[in-house]
């Protein structure tokens, strides 16, 4: 295998110019799957492209009253950014769940829902929040759901030359709460069963006026269910709504069978965490 | 693309040395500059045995490219006693027993010495969470987390060895 180029850009114009220039180039972040996959040879890039050194790529900075995270920003900086943890502990703490500590040093989440693995922690987590990536490219920069940038297993949405600039999380709504779990039959450092995240909105009497549910390693990539959502909307969150949304996450799951789990386990696990996140997601609107 | 030429402060040294484009901060470390106490055990970033600090971060070394290294400050195992004088968290493995094989310590050592550093006084449970990236498949980790604990006391000049309920 020939040694590929390796590029370190410093701006988001010569980043998307080496890109476009060479179809063979994969973009470096946090490199947690990239060398990886490198390094068993399921990839043969003859450009490598950190984008590290470009200004701005790595930290948090308030955008529009929410937060914009640079794209090659390690999951661990996150928690340190007691304002972006404090609006959303979902996304933070799904980010944190990733690998170990070594590995949340370096990985990002721009990474993770780029690698586009339906188990990616942070991604139901990021699309439950109602994040957006702005991603650029050769012909300009466009701002898209985090739920369209991935289309099945390890494949996304960018177009050639295009990578991910920033993630975007909106201000925490008043009222707001957010939450993700996952199933696993360990403790740490592994890969999703099943994951679940959500964000509602409650008014001042309790009744849920948004809710955004999202499940994960069920479906070949993270789903935002939509009726799961509207079965709490309007409700205090009872035992019969909560039901509802159970049922509706159940019907949206179309998982696999394999060595981690059977498609009834995953469908059944669907339903009982995104109740278990609901139920975290209500006692921080709660508190909001 | 021919091989590139690296610089960066490792140990506090400012060092100097050539790599593959595709080439591992591991790989550099071991091949390059004679830095052998960083392993190699499984090359895709599970089992923490090529543990460094890059930036004030730990990190596994395998999954760094040295290229990136350049102008970073590296601390490997190497660097962390002093001449002959072991760290506290080298000299609890040794008095608890906490290594059969050794070849997972190096990336234990750096692992805990990163802890420490940043959270002087850890419960049993944040020193297991932070060791999760790192296996042992000899001690079964009490030891480990006791010479860690152990080696956290004795930096907070505590008297106290024992922490850790049986």
């Amino acid at each position: 295998m020939p040694s590929p180029q390796f590029h370190s850009p410093e701006t988001v114009e010569q980043a998307s110019a080496l890109l476009a220039a060479n179809p063979q180039a994969r973009v470096l972040a946090g490199g947690t799957d990239l060398i990886v996959q490198l390094r068993s040879r399921r990839i043969a890039p003859t450009a490598i492209v950190d984008i590290k050194r470009i200004a701005g790529m790595s930290g948090i900075r308030a955008a529009d009253g929410g937060f914009a995270i640079g794209a090659a920003t390690p999951c661990t900086a996150l928690k340190d950014d007691k304002a972006l943890a404090a609006a959303w502990p979902g996304v933070v703490e799904a980010a944190n769940l990733i690998g170990s500590v070594q590995v949340r040093n370096r990985a990002t989440m721009a990474g993770n829902l780029c690698n586009a693995s339906p188990a990616a922690d942070s991604v139901p987590a990021l699309v439950a929040a109602g994040a957006t990536v702005l991603i650029a490219g050769p012909s300009g920069q466009r701002e898209v759901p985090a739920a369209e940038v991935t289309s099945g297993p390890g494949k996304n949405t960018l177009a050639h030359g295009e990578f991910v600039v920033e993630i975007r999380l909106p201000a925490r709504p008043q009222g707001g709460g957010d939450a993700y779990l996952r199933s696993i039959p360990r403790t740490e450092m592994d890969i999703a069963v099943v994951g679940a995240g959500a964000a509602l909105v409650l008014d001042a009497s309790g009744t849920c006026t948004s809710a955004r549910i999202s499940i994960g390693a069920v479906a070949p990539t993270v789903l935002l269910v939509e009726a799961a959502g509207a079965a709490l909307v309007g409700s205090k969150l009872d035992d019969a709504a909560l039901e509802r949304m159970a049922e509706a996450v159940r019907v949206a799951a179309k998982p696999i069978a394999d060595k981690r789990g059977t498609v009834e386990y995953r469908i059944a696990m669907a339903g009982v965490l995104a109740k278990r996140v609901v139920e975290i997601a209500r006692q921080r609107a709660e508190k909001a | 693309m021919g091989k590139m030429m690296i610089s960066a402060t490792i140990n506090g040294d400012a060092q100097q040395f050539l790599c593959d484009p595709a080439a591992t901060l591991l790989d550099a470390l071991r091949d390059e500059l004679g830095l052998t106490g960083s392993k190699e055990g499984c090359g895709s970033g599970d089992c923490g045995a090529c543990t460094v600090v890059l930036d004030g971060q730990m990190v596994c070394s395998c999954l760094v490219l040295a290229a990136e290294a350049e102008g970073r400050k590296i601390a490997t195992i190497e660097g962390v006693a002093e001449g002959s004088e072991l760290h506290p968290v080298q000299r609890k493995f040794l008095e608890k027993g906490a290594l059969q094989c050794g070849f997972c310590t190096p990336g234990f050592i750096v692992a805990s010495k990163a802890l420490l550093d940043h959270n002087p006084d850890p419960s049993e449970h944040e020193v297991r969470y932070w060791l999760a990236g790192n296996l042992c498949r000899c001690t079964g980790y009490d030891k480990i987390v006791r010479a860690v604990l152990d080696a956290a006391a004795e930096l907070r000049q505590e008297t106290t060895t024992q922490r850790v309920s049986a």
